[in-house]
């Protein structure tokens, strides 16, 4: 009844529920058995299942691009990145397991209920906007016609969460940190939008799988609007927080910024959001400006779109490698005073181009 | 060609040699300034407690001194007397001044020449940490290398830390 | 908002080495700023009244472990002034190779350091790649790759050995191609100079008052360095120049540092031509007169390191007095804060090379 990704979760539901009214009708307890198998209770399950998917999808893609991160930039530094296990893929894991075993600290005058809450809003946030990329026509938990619109509505969660972390951490350093983060991701998010404008423009709808079938009739949208893309990919990093624009969690300063006093698994769950966070935004650059899973038949669609955002995500660990850090004074005044009239005079080509008929 | 010869060769026209130095010095404060030796960029004196703010204002002002080397304080416990040692150097005449005040050891107190050359404030304040050197008119004269609280004085003879070695 | 004191360190991964910087902040802007030292004091100058004078040599390494030979060798210049000892040439000369070899790898340090301040491990690892092979180049001199004990009071402790020549001007060469690498990485990059220039100025005036001296000064347009103002070793038979630059502000500095490292090499190629052969050490009198006084000061990477002795009349120092340029300059600090966001504090603590050995001593 249902295709590709959703239809096999929907599959998978169906036969457990089966096994599980089996058990029951061998204790006969048939009533308990058939309700177990009403579409009611099947659908219930399909949901909680298709979570589960988009939570395993969302930790193992953090996973590969921190090793992909690595990897890259040790290359870049003259060194080889991890080595552990085969070419170093099995580094994360173990990262990942030393956070899980590490002892829980808690600082005694924190705001618990808040301080708890902070990385359960980022990390829960993070992993929604996931649910709704698709990476192909059928590999897709949720393909709605709104798909571009929500996800930059639950991206744009991030800087509430930070806010609050940083506040209830109880710490001169933290609530600095926090303040410039707000500042920095609030500013950051018009010229993501208004890039974003000029695609829905061209394209005529919010749906991923529309904008990309319309660049795989026409042509890769990063050819006309090669503006909005820069000024998508400068907003995607001041977003993420990646350097050059990661003055919120600087070191030198603020030692680790909003995220000082959170230790163990919530720094582990903090740090995988952001790699979260970093793999949307690079999937939203492919599916808007790149052809999104468009490619020769030789290799699946969903193959093609992961390539896609692996190249790109190098390419911005690239622009890490090499640039300093950039203070808040500049970030802001980047942001407001540059950015913005580059994303109008976009809106202006996209508007352009559509009138005279071009697309 | 590097200018270094260029520079080099400019010693010869500006700036006073350390002769000429010691000469004016003399000149100024024909007691309480006792010149011990001149040696190239150097001039070694000595000079009393009560005219070292006097002298100090006339190398400053007339002499072009404006680097304050270093001050340093000495015990002499045998001899009953506590002493400083100012090195001051002059950028334009390249020639660096020596200046020996003696006091006397149960009341060591000094003029501070901290608001003629900021860069002899961290050094007085180390000299009072260490030997209990008071500078008078001194901005700020704490503790500085040790912790606050110490109560003695580390570095006076009477001191007794370690053994030969 | 309220203006609140700020303690940045002493637990801090800004600062290079344990001090504590206290900033006043109104929002994000520096009002009032004041540095606390003296958590890494280790009571050297009354340690030394108790060493013999050679025992000193291996203690004053340890007073900046960055550059420690420029610092043992100043120790060697005073004591055989108080001893009147001269030198054979040949000792003069090794000794100015390997402290402008010291002065590369101590400046290449302070890049990293930068570097991570800035934000870039880019720079870091660049920098301290380049610094391994200066480093291998003391350790085939001196055994040793970091407190060397290589200056003896009458010259030096051996012979260079085989292949000296040729291996610093194999890596001589090779450096000069790399550090136009890394300088490129820096001098380009819009948002390096965009948070180097401009920050931290400190007028020439107010530089040369405050006691300030070194790269420091030479940024803000004072043009003085003690190897040709007051020349010791060979500096006066070598031909090269002193790096100067107006700007008064970090760049400024940076960029007298990256220049003294090309002129660096420019010195160990010439001094590597007129070496002469002979004798590297002669022996020293035991006992230094009673009373006797002497000092010397040299150009150390930072500034201008100065030592005052006093001989006791017999082979231990009645008194060591050690100037150090970090500490003078950590004082006039302030200046070069106030008025500065909280932000620029690592650029521009970075661009005064700190070393906290040689402040607490």
């Amino acid at each position: 009844m249902y295709e590709g990704l959703y239809g096999f979760v929907y599959g998978i539901a169906v036969f457990l529920m089966q096994v599980v009214a089996w058990f029951f009708n061998t204790i006969t307890l048939h009533g308990i058995a058939d309700w177990f198998q009403t579409p009611g209770v099947v659908w219930f399950v399909t949901q909680i299942l298709a979570a589960l998917v988009v939570f395993i999808v969302a930790f193992l893609v953090a996973i590969t691009f921190i090793w992909e991160e690595r990897k890259v930039l040790g290359r870049l530094m003259d060194r080889r990145g991890t080595q552990v296990g085969v070419l170093g893929l099995f580094q994360n894991f173990a990262d990942g397991l030393k956070a899980f075993i590490k002892e829980i600290i808690i600082p005694t005058d924190v705001d618990k209920w808040v301080y708890n809450a902070a990385p359960v809003i980022l990390i829960g946030a993070s992993a929604l906007m996931m649910g709704f990329i698709p990476m192909s026509d059928t590999w897709s938990i949720a393909n709605i016609s709104v798909g571009l619109l929500l996800v930059f509505a639950v991206f744009s969660i991030a800087p509430f969460a930070i806010l609050i972390g940083g506040w209830a951490s109880n710490n001169k350093y933290t609530v600095m940190g926090g303040m410039r983060a707000a500042a920095q991701l609030i500013s950051y998010e018009i010229p993501l939008l208004l890039s974003m404008v000029a695609v829905v423009i061209l394209v005529g709808s919010f749906s991923f799988a529309d904008i990309v079938h319309f660049q795989e009739q026409n042509t890769w949208l990063f050819i006309p609007l090669i503006l909005g893309f820069i000024v998508f990919t400068v907003a995607a990093i001041a977003e993420v927080e990646r350097i050059p624009f990661d003055l919120p969690e600087a070191e030198a300063e603020l030692v680790e910024g909003w995220q000082t006093e959170y230790g163990g698994m919530r720094f582990g769950l903090i740090m995988l959001s952001e790699y979260i966070r970093g793999f949307v935004a690079c999937s939203i650059a492919v599916l808007l400006f790149f052809g999104g899973w468009a490619g020769p038949d030789w290799l699946w669609p969903e193959i093609w779109f992961i390539l896609k955002v692996l190249i790109l995500f190098a390419f911005w660990i690239w622009i890490r490698g090499a640039l300093v850090r950039v203070t808040t004074k500049q970030i802001l005044s980047l942001g407001w005073t540059r950015l913005m009239p580059l994303a109008m005079v976009n809106i202006a080509i996209a508007i352009g181009l559509k009138v005279a008929g071009v697309f | 060609m590097s200018n270094l010869a260029e520079q080099r060769s400019g010693l010869a026209l500006g700036g006073l040699t350390p002769e000429d130095i010691a000469k004016r010095i003399t000149e100024k404060f024909p007691s309480g300034v006792t010149i011990a030796s001149t040696g190239p960029h150097a001039v070694n004196s000595k000079v009393d407690k009560d005219s070292l703010l006097k002298v100090c204002e006339f190398i400053k002002s007339d002499l072009d001194f404006e680097h304050v080397s270093s001050v340093s304080g000495v015990d002499w416990l045998v001899e009953n007397k506590m002493q400083t040692v100012y090195h001051i150097t002059s950028y334009a005449n390249r020639v660096t001044l020596e200046i020996v005040v003696d006091l006397p050891r149960d009341k060591p107190e000094v003029d501070s020449i901290t608001y003629l050359w900021g860069g002899a404030n961290w050094h007085e304040r180390e000299a009072y940490d260490m030997f209990g050197i008071i500078f008078k008119g001194h901005p700020r004269l704490e503790r500085i290398l040790n912790p606050e609280g110490t109560e003695v004085f580390p570095f006076r003879k009477d001191f007794i830390t370690g053994r030969r070695v | 908002m309220t203006e609140m004191w700020l303690n940045m360190g002493p637990q801090h991964p800004m600062t290079h080495g344990l001090w504590n910087l206290r900033v006043k902040i109104d929002g994000e802007t520096i009002t009032e700023a004041e540095p606390v030292v003296g958590y890494l004091h280790r009571g050297w100058e009354k340690l030394t009244e108790n060493r013999l004078y050679p025992q000193i040599i291996p203690m004053a390494d340890r007073l900046c472990y960055g550059a420690s030979m420029s610092w043992s060798h100043l120790y060697c210049l005073t004591a055989e002034k108080l001893m009147d000892v001269e030198i054979p040439e040949r000792a003069k000369y090794i000794r100015t190779i390997v402290l402008e070899a010291q002065r590369i790898g101590s400046h290449l340090m302070w890049l990293a350091a930068l570097g991570t301040d800035l934000g870039s491990y880019t720079i870091f690892l660049y920098s301290v790649r380049e610094r391994e092979l200066w480093l291998d180049l003391m350790q085939a001199l001196t055994g040793a790759r970091m407190t060397t004990n290589y200056p003896r009071i009458g010259g030096c402790r051996n012979d260079t050995p085989p292949m000296f020549e040729r291996d610093f001007t194999r890596v001589c060469n090779h450096f000069e191609k790399r550090l136009k690498d890394i300088e490129a990485l820096c001098d380009e990059s819009t948002i390096f100079r965009m948070r180097m220039e401009g920050m931290g100025y400190i007028s020439g005036e107010q530089a040369k008052n405050l006691g300030v001296t070194g790269p420091n000064l030479r940024g803000s347009g004072v043009d003085y360095d003690v190897r040709r103002d007051d020349p010791y070793e060979v500096y006066d038979q070598l031909d090269w120049d002193v790096a100067v630059q107006k700007g008064c502000d970090s760049f400024a500095r940076y960029r007298v540092r990256i220049d003294e490292m090309y002129e660096s090499m420019n010195i160990i190629r010439q001094a590597l031509k007129k070496m002469p052969e002979g004798p590297v050490r002669v022996k020293p009198p035991r006992n230094a007169p009673k009373g006797k006084t002497a000092w010397a000061h040299v150009e150390d990477p930072r500034g201008e390191g100065l030592m005052y002795i006093i001989g006791n009349g017999d082979d231990h120092p009645y008194r060591l007095k050690v100037r150090s340029p970090i500490f003078v300059t950590v004082s006039a600090s302030p200046v070069m804060l106030v008025g500065n966001k909280v932000a620029d504090v690592p650029a521009i603590m970075g661009s005064v090379d700190m070393c906290l050995g040689e402040t607490d001593r």
